[in-house]
């Protein structure tokens, strides 16, 4: 199971946790795995996020790899100047 | 409106065009003459893009009407190179990293060189205070000083 | 990353080359974006509210369509409908709807045979408003009673309760905030306000624009990213991206401000009705009212910390009005707020407000420098209280690699601790201050960013390069592309040409924005040559008869290598160019990713001001930016990045400010009064390039555009307190304000 954490703001629609363990082996099964498991997190999603695993910050990549062991994050979409 | 004929020169080439009483200089040199190295940043006289001389003098060429041309020289960014040989300024501006868009370089080329011609050995300030009317917004004007003055020490021993 | 990297032992990297497009760019050569003309071209002209906030009852254009040479005028009724989420938000901001939301809104343009008929036209074009109650204050627009702008807008973020203005709330942090603030010897808490400042490009927005009755288009437009604004174009007027190309102009300047569209679609939709190539150029009033200044932002912290100087709690709350739309960045700006801390106990709050102003852009660091100017001047404020040494402080709380992030994640490979280091070392730190005179110090960070990126590079029959790019090269970027393709294929940097080529000619590119052009399209760059020498190196084996792998590629040449290789004298590039139509034909390479190991870069800088007590007027002595870049591909545009985050954020701190009156109009709309720092306004401003490698990129490289705007906030405020022992709150720290300040402490 990939542990996400998730920014406190999220909690109300996780049932109060700011991590959420789903199956996946990459971003975008473990953001459909997300949604299932909370269907609240749907607009969210879908109002554009970055995940950061192991320190890189992804933000379109969802065929990039994530595993157990990896240290993920759900954070705000960001853009620079 | 009725347009008036101007005659005047342009780095040295005699020229004519038409103009309508209320077109700047600026417009007249970019749009009818096909000069567009000098730029327009504000068309107010602040940002200095469009600095060109009249007869010797620094002026924002957007501040000028076209048909105040009229028998005048008129000597723009376009005209600072001889042929294939930069003006000493040019170089150092590249050489010196003194450009980043490079929008406003044609306006600051134009002043430093009327500074030059005036004071061939200006200080840091005087350089500042005479190009504190053409505005860069990317390069903090650092490297713009140091090739100006790196420019005019090369001019002074006539290399 | 499946990438050769190398660090040390550059023969091109870390030069110092004339930069490629040079001799276009001081000769007047270079083409921007009004600097292009077509056959038959026409002129736009936009009309814009001068209300803050008004109901449009009626458009009349007869009068303006009467004038002879008048060819088209469009409205909102000639955009389509239905339009969702950010497409919506853009066409409503290019083209107002049933309601001007901003001084400076377009309601309507026109197009006619010459720039005076259309401007004449304009005036012509009669708009009957019904002027509604307006706010332009973050923290009044939150007001119970405060007008609201789009009710029920707001997204699913926004607890009950809170004004229909706040589009998107924000709640994150980590750590025992109340524990944290137990175990400090100090709590202090302030509130700081910035307020709106423009990127000031000095070039103003700039399209030649043709669009048919078949859909099909072309545009020619100063941008930082062209396959934006295809893409954003293409949706606010409804046509397909593949239908319209779009090329970009030399640009002149952006930092961010040129990563949308405001007159792109206008000038397309006004060349479809006319039939006619369309330019429109902004003016300098209209770029100030009517493009995107940053937010302006009202922020309280608090922050816990021991005598010793470690910090043990920290929280941040932060308002910020994006103009009439949602999205300022209060995202980034507080995941910037404590980055730089390694803090126990964090907490973020933000607030995404709308106020009757324009849309706000990205401007370098989007929400950062505001951020910082909260956090590092309290800070200041601590060490003060303290009596602590600053710069050792920070050091005290550096991030660094291993540190929990403020906003989440733990830190990769990170160069903090060494810009504080090299700063603590330099001779500026040490210097001798006067009368009247103030040292400030503060730190910054940006996060930077890899993003979309497809870049082709062509071998020419003598072995020279041809690498296409298609992020605009807004300083530089095409030297610093040419040095890293010169390296990686081990050929004189002379004989590698970059072009930035158009959307018809590469896959979607994003803009030369977060600082990622360097890294992202140099990564791309990199390895789109590499591509090369690997044909290259096949067709020697080929010719030599022996095995690809036994061939390798060192200094411009395929050489055989391994005990299997046999003797052969090396093949050079030019060798193998002139023949390779008859070795099997074309020789190109092509990569494209999304790259995502972009390392963030940090900053720390010292700036010396003098306060004359007497004016309240403020000059900035000395000037000291030390910033990590990873790898300075070429530094002296490096440097050039760094003194130019300075100088904008030392305007932002001192002088820039939008002024709104009381009726909601922007009051200081042209340069003269939007004032941004001249010549004579600075020192020279001395760099320390720092060098901590990005694991992220074959030769390390880090963004570097952004971060150097972050720290001068907050640093010439507390070199204000220094010399003038007065803390100013607010930006700017204008001469009235710092005298009113030094008066009011007697």
């Amino acid at each position: 199971m990939v542990k996400v954490h998730l920014w406190s703001g999220l909690r109300r629609f996780t049932d109060g946790a700011d991590v959420v363990e789903v199956e996946a082996k990459t971003v975008g099964e473990m953001m459909k795995a997300l949604v299932e498991a909370h269907p609240g997190l749907d607009p969210v999603i879908k109002a554009g996020v970055s995940v950061s695993v192991d320190g890189k910050l992804i933000a379109r990549g969802l065929h990039e790899q994530v595993s157990d062991d990896s240290e993920v994050f759900l954070l705000r979409q960001l853009k620079g100047g | 409106m009725t347009q008036i004929h101007v005659t005047t020169t342009v780095n040295g080439d005699e020229v004519e065009f038409l103009a309508d009483p209320r077109e700047t200089l600026l417009d007249c040199l970019r749009d009818k003459l096909g000069m567009t190295g000098a730029k327009e940043g504000c068309g107010t006289g602040d940002c200095g893009a469009c600095s060109v001389t009249v007869d010797g003098r620094l002026v924002c060429s957007c501040l000028v009407l076209g048909v105040e041309a009229e028998g005048k020289k008129i000597e723009t960014v376009e005209g600072m190179a001889e042929g294939e040989k930069l003006h000493p300024l040019q170089r150092k501006f590249i050489e010196h990293a003194a450009l980043q868009c490079g929008i406003c370089t044609p306006g600051i080329l134009v002043a430093a060189k009327a500074l030059l011609a005036q004071n061939p050995d200006p200080t840091e300030e005087e350089a500042r205070y005479w190009l504190a009317g053409n505005l860069c917004r990317c390069t903090g004007y650092d490297k713009i000083i140091r090739a100006v003055l790196d420019a005019a020490a090369e001019m002074r021993e006539g290399v | 990353m499946p990438l050769d990297s190398k660090t040390t032992g550059f023969k091109y990297i870390g030069t110092r080359p004339d930069r490629p497009d040079g001799i276009d760019k001081v000769t007047g050569k270079a083409r921007y974006g009004a600097d292009a003309y077509a056959s038959g071209m026409l002129h736009g002209v936009m009309v814009r509210s001068p209300h803050a906030h008004a109901k449009i009852k009626k458009i009349d254009a007869s009068k303006a369509l009467a004038l002879k040479g008048v060819k088209a005028v469009v409205t909102r009724a000639d955009f389509p409908t239905g339009l969702e989420g950010e497409d919506w938000n853009i066409q409503e901001n290019c083209m107002a709807g049933e309601v001007a939301l901003y001084d400076g809104h377009a309601v309507a343009a026109v197009a006619a045979t010459s720039l005076l008929l259309a401007r004449e036209a304009a005036k012509l074009i009669e708009v009957e408003y019904e002027v509604l109650p307006h706010v332009t204050d973050v923290d009044e627009a939150m007001k119970p009673g405060a007008p609201a702008i789009r009710a029920g807008a707001a997204d699913y973020s926004v607890p009950e309760g809170l004004h229909p203005n706040v589009m998107r709330y924000i709640e994150y942090g980590h750590g025992d905030l109340d524990a944290g603030f137990a175990a400090a010897d100090l709590v202090m808490e302030n509130t700081y306000k910035t307020e709106a400042a423009h990127q000031g490009y000095i070039e103003p927005h700039a399209c030649l624009a043709q669009l048919g009755s078949d859909g099909k288009g072309e545009m020619w437009v100063c941008t930082q990213g062209h396959w934006f604004i295809r893409r954003m174009s293409a949706a606010v007027l409804g046509i397909d991206v593949a239908n319209l190309r779009v090329t970009p102009s030399e640009i002149g300047g952006g930092f961010g401000g040129k990563t949308t569209v405001f007159v792109e679609p206008v000038a397309l939709a006004l060349s479809r009705k006319a039939g006619k190539p369309v330019k429109m150029v902004m003016t300098r009033s209209e770029v100030l009212r009517a493009t995107g200044p940053t937010s302006s932002s009202s922020i309280d912290v608090k922050m816990g910390m021991k005598k010793d100087g470690t910090m043990t709690a920290a929280k941040v709350t932060m308002r910020m009005q994006g103009g009439a739309f949602p999205m300022a960045p209060i995202d980034s700006a507080l995941d910037c707020a404590f980055s730089c801390y390694n803090i126990p106990a964090v907490h973020h709050e933000g607030y995404d407000v709308l106020a009757n102003r324009p849309k706000q852009a990205a401007y370098r660091a989007p929400g950062s420098p505001m951020a910082a100017f909260a956090t590092e001047s309290l800070v200041d404020e601590m060490c003060r209280a303290l009596k602590l040494d600053p710069l050792k402080t920070r050091l005290k709380n550096a991030s660094r690699e291993g540190t929990k992030a403020s906003f989440g994640p733990t830190f990769p490979r990170i160069g903090l601790v060494e810009t504080l280091e090299a700063a603590l070392a330099h001779p500026h730190y040490a210097a001798p201050l006067g009368p009247n005179q103030g040292r400030g110090v503060a730190s910054g960070y940006w996060m930077n960013w890899g993003g979309e990126t497809s870049v082709s590079a062509a071998l020419g029959e003598d072995g020279s390069v041809t690498v296409s790019v298609g992020t605009p090269d807004i300083g530089g970027s095409r030297a610093s592309m040419a040095l890293m393709a010169a390296e990686a294929l081990g050929i004189p940097y002379e004989n590698v040409r970059v072009n930035v080529v158009d959307t018809g000619s590469l896959g979607v590119n994003e803009p030369t924005h977060g600082s990622r052009a360097t890294y992202a399209t140099g990564l791309a760059t990199i390895e789109a040559v590499k591509q090369i020498s690997t044909k290259l190196c096949q067709r020697a084996a080929d010719k030599w008869g022996i095995p690809a792998e036994a061939v390798i590629w060192e200094d411009g040449c395929a050489k055989p290598s391994g005990p299997n290789a046999g003797e052969f004298p090396p093949l050079a590039i030019g060798e193998l160019a002139a023949e390779m139509g008859g070795t099997g034909g074309p020789i190109s390479g092509h990569f494209e990713a999304t790259p995502s190991g972009h390392g963030g870069s940090f900053g720390t800088h010292i700036v010396d001001v003098e306060v004359d007590p007497e004016t309240g007027y403020t000059s900035v002595l000395r000037y000291t930016v030390v910033q990590d870049a990873g790898k300075a591909i070429h530094p002296a545009y490096v440097e050039g990045q760094f003194q130019g985050g300075a100088a904008q954020g030392i305007g932002w701190a001192l002088n820039e400010e939008y002024i709104y009156g009381a009726d909601g109009r922007l009051q200081n709309t042209v340069f003269l009064d939007y004032r941004i720092p001249v010549a004579s306004d600075l020192p020279m401003i001395d760099t320390v390039i720092v060098e901590v490698p990005n694991p992220g990129h074959p030769y390390g490289v880090r963004g570097v555009g952004e971060t150097g705007i972050t720290p001068p906030l907050p640093a010439v405020a507390n070199a204000v307190h220094a010399a003038a022992g007065v803390r100013l709150r607010s930006l700017p720290m204008s001469p009235p304000r710092i005298l009113a300040a030094i008066k009011a402490k007697g």
